[in-house]
């Protein structure tokens, strides 16, 4: 029963997370802050979901596996966001600022 | 019940994430949208699995995972150098050669 509620808590608020992650890809103004909105709540998003399916499955191979999924994402996801941070600032991206005295074009 | 709402949850996100990638300004924009979508898509394969009682489905969630990283590295080595084959040249040394 607690599991229950524990898992049913983690899912929910792991869909929560994500339904804001992409709210705030929508709603921040540049690159940059999207990158932020998205890499942030990736992380803990996919650790919840998995914790919560991994207390539905109890100690199997399922969960198990669940653990390797999370394993990897953990390592990856803020990896891949780095290296897309890392690749805009070498493109030439500017990050917008709000307090650069010239806030003429774009 | 639980796990539908979660897939719904999943399924708004990826609605999101997808339009994104579609209107973004810049290229960057997109491989970020591209890159959430993927994670999510793990997710969804997980919840899929249980929601149907098939565990193995998860081998294929691993797969995702494991393609998902290696994809997204991929296209930003090709947008940054133009090709897959360059070792830290940029697109315009390799084309003035």
């Amino acid at each position: 029963m607690i599991v229950e509620v524990l898992s049913w808590t983690c899912l929910l608020a792991g869909g929560l997370l994500g339904i804001i992650g992409g709210i705030g890809m929508h709603r921040f103004p540049d690159f940059y802050t999207r990158l932020h909105a998205a890499g942030t709540t990736d992380t803990l998003c996919a650790a919840l979901f998995l914790l919560g399916l991994g207390l539905q499955a109890g100690l199997t191979l399922a969960s198990f596996k669940l653990f390797l999924i999370f394993a990897f994402i953990f390592f990856t996801s803020p990896t891949a966001s780095h290296s897309l941070a890392n690749a805009a600032m070498l493109g030439g991206l500017k990050p917008k600022l709000s307090n650069s005295g010239s806030s003429s074009n774009d | 019940m639980m796990y539908a709402a979660a897939a719904i949850a999943i399924l708004i996100t990826l609605g999101l994430a997808l339009t994104r990638a579609l209107l973004g300004p810049t290229v960057y924009d997109r491989i970020a949208a591209v890159n959430m979508f993927g994670t999510k898509t793990v997710l969804l394969i997980a919840v899929l699995a249980f929601m149907s009682g098939r565990a193995d489905l998860l081998d294929i969630a691993i797969v995702y995972a494991l393609i998902n990283f290696i994809g997204v590295v991929a296209v930003l080595k090709l947008v940054e150098h133009g090709n897959f084959f360059t070792d830290g040249k940029s697109a315009d040394e390799v084309n003035k050669k």
